[in-house]
C-alpha cells in the first residue's frame, strides 16, 4: 500500500525530527573482549553442543567418509541425501568405497525413522531392508553391517519433497565454522547444497573442519565479510530441533532433526 | 557506593508520612540511631509527605505541590536522611523529573542529591558499628523494591544485621519478589495484592525466622497485617526499631 | 466506561481462583528466573552487552525512517516483496491479497505476535483458509481454541497432563500419555504432514537488517526454518520497529535475546532470510514478502519518553519477572502482549479508553526494568501512561479516559492537607486519635482487610514525638 508507506514515512520523519533522538555510541567492545584460546575453542564448542544433545565423531580428511558411512551402518540408517556437487559431496561419494551412489532412486519409505536417541538395531525395517554393500569396508565385522543408500539433492525441492520427508533418514552437510561463545555451526547453503538438506531428514550430520572456529558470532560475521554478500540463507544451528513448550520439560526432535551428528574432520 | 563524603556533623530527617502515622517509634529509633553516632539529627516539623502516593497515581501536579511543600525544609548542604528506601528513591530519583522545567527545579535537583536512605548512610557514611546485646534471635531480611532498585539498597541492612552476634540472619527466599503492596496497587487490585502477599507470608515462615525486618513501612503494613491476620508466629519490624533494640538489650 | 473493555480484576480473579494455573505460573516463573540468572552470572559481561543492545536499538530508533527505507531498498534489490501496513485490517487485506493470488489452502505458521495482533488466523480461517499454528506451544494453544499466555511459551499455563487430555480430545490416534517427549512427537507427526503440503508458510520477524535487507528469526523447534523454507511462498510480518541498521548489530540483540527469554545461550536456530529462491537453488521459497506494520507504532514513536517503549525486543523476561503475571498469568490480560510489555505497549496501541486499567496492575516495583536487556524504562513510561489516562487531550489514544471528578477530588485534597504543615498536622492529629475507629467495612479497608489485620493508627506521630525528645526543628 503505496499511501500507507508514504504517510508512515512522512510521520516517522516529522515526529522524529521535532524530537531528535540521540543514541549513545555502540560500544562492541563487550562482545569483542569474549576470547579464547585456539585449543579452547573445539573443546568448548563441544561442552556446549553437547549439553544440547548434540553427537560428535572424530575423523581426518583422509578417513571421513568412511567413519560416516561406518557409523550410519551401525545407527542403522538406510539412507543419506547429500549435495553431489559440492566439495564434501566429491568427497563423500569418493570415500565411501563405491564408483558411484548406489541409486538415484531414495530407499522405500521407513516412517518416522529413529526414535529419541534409540539407537537400536531391531527396527522391522532397519537394516535387513537394504542389502550388503559391495564394496566393505575392510576390518572383519564392520564390512557386514549394509551401508546406507546415497542419495543426491540433484533436483529442485519439488521433486524430492515426498521422500526428504516421508523416507530419507539423514542429510549431510558442510559447514562454514563453529562459534565458541554458543556452540553454534555456521551453516552457508548454496545452489549446491540446498538449505532442506539440514532441515528435514531426521538426522542432519555436519562437518565441521577445526580450521574454522571463531570465538563470537560477531567475529565469524566480521572475518568472512557477511555483511558484504549475504546469501539467500544463513544458519546458525546450535543442536538438534528442540522444545520445552510442554511445561518446560525439554524434548528433543520436535521439527527439525532429532538428532544432530557434527563430524569433526581433522587435518 | 562512588562517593563516600566525610562523615557530617548534622543531618536532617524526613520522616515520611507512614513512619509519623503509623511507626512513629522506628522513626524515633533511626533517629536515635543517628545520634548515637554523635550526630545532630533536624527534624523540620513542616515535613509532611515526598508527594509518592499522587505521583504514581497519576495526579503529577499534585504531587508537585506536596514534594514543593517540602523544598524550603531542608537549607544548607546537609544530608537529608529517609528511613524508607521508597520514599527516598521518590525524592532522589523522580523528584527531578517531578520539578523538570519548573522555577525551583535546580533547587529540587540539589535536594534530591543529598537523600539518603537510612541504611545506606549508617553503612556508607557513618560506617557504623554495633554492638548485639539482645537475646538470640532468628530474622529474615524483606528487601523493598523501590530501596533495591531505585536507591541501590541491597546488601546494606544485612550487612547491618550481621554485625549483630545474636542474630541469625536466614535469607528470604525470592528475597527480590515484590510483596503486593505497591501503594494504591494493593486496594485497585486487592485480590492479586493477597496472593502476592500470600506467598510472601509462606516464604517467610519458610525461613522459621520470628521476625521479618525491613526499611519500608509499606511493605511492613501489608506483610506485618497479613502474618497478623493469619496467626503467624513472625512479625514485622522495621530495621531502625530493630537496630536500637538490639543494641540496648532488649 | 466501554462495555467491551476488557476487565482485567475480574480476569485475573478467575485466574487466582485456580489453584492449578498459579501452581503452573510459580513454578515456570521461577525456573525461567533462575535459568536467566546463570546466564548472566558475569555482571560486567551483562552490563556491557547490554549497553550495547540498548545502543543498538536506540540508534535504530534514532534512524527509523531512513532505516525502513532503506531496509525497504535492499530487500526489494535480494527479491523481497515489501508491503506496508498502516492498520491490522491493511496488513490482514495484504495477507489475503497473496494468498487469493496463489490460490492458497493450507498456512503454516511460525510464532509472530505481529499476527496475535491482528488476530491473522481468525481472518483467514472465516475466509476458508487453513492456518496451522507451528511453533507446539501456538499449536497447543490453537488446538485448545484460546490465545498464548505468555509471547515465549505461548502454552506455559498449561501442564503435562492438560496437554495429554486436548491432544486426546483433538487429535485421532493420541493415546493418552502424559509424557511430554510422546506428545512432542505427536505433534510432529501432525505438523509434518503440513509443512510438506502448505501452500504458504508465516512468520515474524525478530530483527530486519537494513544494511542487507536480511530477516533474522530465532527459533528452537525448527518450525520456523519449515514455515519459511518449504512452502512456496513466505510471508513475513514485522512491526516497524523491528528494524536494525547494520547485520553487526544482530549479534548483540541475539546474545541477549534468548539468555533472557528461557536462560538458553542461544537458540538451536539462528536463520537469516536474504531473499527468495534465487536461479539455479533448488530450494526455499519462490516469493518472499515482507508485511512492515504500523498499527499505531508511529504514534508512539512521535511521542520521546514513550517511544522507548519500541526499543523491544520481546524476549519476555519481563513477563517471568513481573510478580503479578507470576501471580494472574497471561490471559488475565485479555491482550496479545500480557505482562510488563503489554501494560504499556497494549494500551498506547488500542488507546486508553479499553486499556486504561493496564497501567494500573502493576506495583511499580521495577523488577522488569531490572532485567530489560534493552534498558527500557517500564516503569516510567506505566507512570506516564497512568498520567495521560485521567489527563484530557495529551500524546496517547483516548487521553483522559479514566478521568473522574471524584478522584481528582481526593487528590486535590490530599494535595491540600500535605502542602500545608498546618492542615497537615490537624488531618494527621484527626487520623491518629479517630481513624483506628473507622470500621473495616469501609471501602477501601474492606478490601485491605481480607487478608490482614487493619493499619493501626500509632497516637502520637512522629512529629509529635520529635517535638517531645527537643528533636530540633531547623
Amino acid at each position: 500500500m503505496p499511501d500507507a508507506r508514504d504517510s508512515i514515512l512522512t510521520k516517522l520523519r516529522k515526529t522524529r525530527d521535532v524530537h531528535p533522538l540521540t543514541p549513545p555510541a555502540s560500544d562492541f567492545a563487550p562482545i569483542e573482549a569474549k576470547r579464547w584460546a585456539d585449543e579452547e575453542r573445539l573443546p568448548r564448542i563441544r561442552r556446549l553442543m553437547e549439553a544440547v544433545h548434540t553427537e560428535f565423531i572424530d575423523a581426518t580428511e583422509a578417513d571421513w567418509p568412511a567413519v560416516l558411512r561406518e557409523f550410519l551402518a551401525q545407527e542403522g540408517v538406510g539412507s543419506l541425501v547429500y549435495a553431489p556437487e559440492t566439495e564434501a559431496g566429491k568427497q563423500l561419494v569418493e570415500g565411501w568405497g563405491v564408483a558411484s551412489p548406489a541409486s538415484n532412486s531414495p530407499s522405500p519409505p521407513r516412517g518416522e525413522g529413529r526414535g529419541e536417541g534409540d539407537a537400536s538395531h531391531d527396527s522391522p525395517e532397519g537394516p535387513a531392508a537394504h542389502p550388503p554393500h559391495p564394496n566393505p569396508l575392510p576390518g572383519g565385522e564392520r564390512g557386514r553391517t549394509p551401508a546406507p543408500t546415497l542419495i543426491p539433492y540433484d533436483r529442485p525441492l519439488e521433486d524430492l519433497k515426498p521422500q526428504l520427508f516421508e523416507s530419507i533418514e539423514a542429510g549431510l552437510t558442510a559447514t562454514r565454522g563453529a562459534i565458541a561463545e554458543t556452540g553454534s555451526l555456521i551453516l552457508w547453503p548454496t545452489a549446491e547444497e540446498p538449505r532442506t538438506l539440514s532441515l528435514v531428514p531426521h538426522i542432519h550430520i555436519a562437518l565441521l573442519r577445526t580450521d574454522a572456529l571463531y570465538d563470537t558470532f560477531l567475529q565469524a560475521m566480521r572475518d568472512q565479510g557477511w555483511a558484504q554478500a549475504m546469501p539467500t540463507n544463513v544458519l546458525l544451528v546450535s543442536g538438534p530441533s528442540k522444545t520445552a513448550d510442554i511445561e518446560q520439560t525439554l524434548a528433543y526432535g520436535v521439527h527439525g532433526p532429532k538428532r544432530l551428528i557434527v563430524l569433526v574432520v581433522h587435518p | 557506593m562512588d562517593h563516600q563524603p566525610p562523615k557530617p556533623t548534622r543531618v536532617y530527617y524526613f520522616g515520611t508520612c507512614l513512619v509519623d502515622l503509623f511507626f512513629p517509634d522506628a522513626g524515633m529509633a533511626g533517629i536515635e540511631l543517628l545520634q548515637s553516632q554523635g550526630l545532630t539529627v533536624v527534624f523540620p516539623q513542616g515535613q509532611s509527605c515526598c508527594g509518592q502516593p499522587a505521583y504514581n497515581s497519576g495526579y503529577r501536579a499534585d504531587a508537585l505541590k506536596v514534594a514543593r511543600a517540602q523544598l524550603d525544609l531542608f537549607p544548607g548542604g546537609d544530608p537529608i536522611v529517609v528511613p524508607s528506601g521508597s520514599c527516598a528513591g521518590m525524592m532522589k530519583k523522580h523528584w527531578p523529573d517531578l520539578f523538570r522545567g519548573e522555577p525551583d527545579e535546580a533547587k529540587a535537583v540539589q535536594v534530591a542529591g543529598r537523600v539518603w536512605e537510612l541504611t545506606q548512610f549508617l553503612v556508607h557514611v557513618l560506617d557504623v558499628r554495633l554492638t548485639d546485646k539482645g537475646e538470640p534471635v532468628r530474622v529474615t531480611w524483606h528487601a523493598s523494591c523501590h530501596a533495591q532498585r531505585e536507591m541501590g539498597v541491597v546488601d546494606e541492612p544485612k550487612d547491618l544485621l550481621r554485625q549483630l552476634a545474636n542474630v541469625e540472619l536466614v535469607e528470604l527466599k525470592r528475597e527480590k519478589e515484590c510483596c503486593g503492596f505497591g501503594g494504591t496497587f494493593a486496594v485497585r487490585h486487592p485480590e492479586i495484592s493477597a496472593a502476592m502477599v500470600g506467598d510472601k507470608v509462606a516464604d517467610i515462615e519458610g525461613t522459621g525466622a520470628a521476625r521479618v525486618v525491613s526499611g519500608d513501612c509499606g511493605c511492613l503494613l501489608n506483610i506485618g497485617g497479613a502474618l497478623e491476620a493469619g496467626a503467624k508466629a513472625a512479625r514485622g519490624q522495621h530495621i531502625a526499631q530493630f537496630l536500637k533494640e538490639r543494641i540496648h538489650g532488649r | 466506561m466501554d462495555a467491551n473493555a476488557p476487565d482485567f480484576a475480574a480476569a485475573s480473579r478467575a485466574a487466582l481462583a485456580d489453584p492449578q494455573l498459579r501452581g503452573n505460573f510459580r513454578r515456570a516463573m521461577d525456573g525461567l528466573m533462575g535459568k536467566r540468572a546463570a546466564q548472566f552470572a558475569d555482571a560486567g559481561e551483562w552490563h556491557g552487552v547490554r549497553a550495547l543492545a540498548a545502543a543498538v536499538r536506540l540508534r535504530a530508533l534514532a534512524k527509523l525512517p531512513e532505516l525502513l527505507e532503506k531496509l525497504e531498498e535492499n530487500c526489494t534489490r535480494n527479491g523481497i516483496t515489501v508491503h506496508w501496513a498502516a492498520t491490522t485490517d491493511d496488513a490482514n487485506a495484504i495477507a489475503l491479497d497473496i494468498l487469493h493470488r496463489v490460490d492458497a489452502k493450507l498456512v503454516v505458521k511460525g510464532k509472530s505476535m505481529v499476527t496475535e495482533e491482528m488476530h491473522l488466523n481468525a481472518v483467514l480461517e472465516s475466509d476458508g483458509i487453513e492456518v496451522l499454528e507451528s511453533d507446539l506451544g501456538e499449536y497447543i494453544v490453537q488446538l485448545d481454541g484460546t490465545m498464548p499466555s505468555h509471547i515465549i511459551m505461548p502454552a506455559i499455563h498449561l501442564n503435562t497432563k492438560q496437554i495429554a487430555h486436548l491432544f486426546k480430545r483433538k487429535l485421532k490416534d493420541a493415546e493418552s500419555r502424559e509424557d511430554a517427549a510422546y506428545l512432542t512427537d505427536l505433534a510432529r507427526r501432525v505438523l509434518r504432514a503440513k509443512f510438506q503440503a502448505a501452500d504458504v508458510g508465516m512468520s515474524g520477524v525478530n530483527a530486519a537488517v537494513a544494511e542487507t535487507g536480511t530477516l533474522c528469526l530465532i527459533e528452537n523447534e525448527g518450525n520456523g526454518r519449515m514455515c519459511t523454507t518449504v512452502p512456496p511462498v513466505h510471508i513475513a510480518f514485522m512491526g516497524l520497529e523491528k528494524v536494525v541498521e547494520k547485520l553487526e548489530d544482530v549479534p548483540p540483540v541475539i546474545s541477549l535475546l534468548p539468555r533472557s527469554a528461557t536462560g538458553q545461550p542461544i537458540t538451536t536456530y539462528v536463520n537469516m532470510i536474504s531473499g527468495p529462491r534465487k536461479d539455479g537453488e533448488k530450494d526455499g521459497p519462490r516469493e518472499v514478502h515482507l508485511v512492515i506494520l504500523d498499527n499505531g507504532r508511529s504514534g508512539i514513536y512521535a511521542d520521546p519518553e514513550l517511544r522507548d517503549t519500541l526499543r523491544c525486543i520481546r524476549c519476555g523476561a519481563c513477563m517471568n519477572h513481573c510478580p503479578v503475571y507470576t501471580k494472574v498469568g497471561g490471559h488475565a490480560y485479555e491482550a496479545p502482549y500480557p505482562g510488563p510489555i503489554g501494560k504499556i505497549l497494549v494500551p498506547q496501541i488500542e488507546g486508553l479508553e479499553k486499556r486504561g486499567a493496564m497501567p494500573h496492575a502493576c506495583t511499580m516495583c521495577n523488577a522488569c526494568v531490572e532485567i530489560c536487556p534493552v534498558k527500557i524504562p517500564i516503569v516510567e513510561i506505566m507512570g506516564r501512561l497512568r498520567v495521560e489516562a485521567v489527563k484530557p487531550g495529551g500524546a496517547v489514544k483516548d487521553g483522559g479516559a479514566k478521568a473522574s471528578r471524584a478522584e481528582r477530588m481526593v487528590w486535590s485534597g490530599w494535595a491540600a492537607m500535605n502542602a500545608s504543615p498546618t492542615a497537615y498536622r490537624i488531618a494527621t492529629a484527626a487520623m491518629s486519635r479517630l481513624g483506628n475507629a473507622a470500621p473495616s467495612s469501609l471501602p477501601m479497608l474492606k478490601e485491605w482487610t481480607n487478608v490482614r489485620t487493619k493499619p493501626r493508627f500509632a497516637g502520637r506521630t512522629l512529629h509529635d514525638l520529635a517535638r517531645a525528645k527537643g528533636i530540633p526543628d531547623a
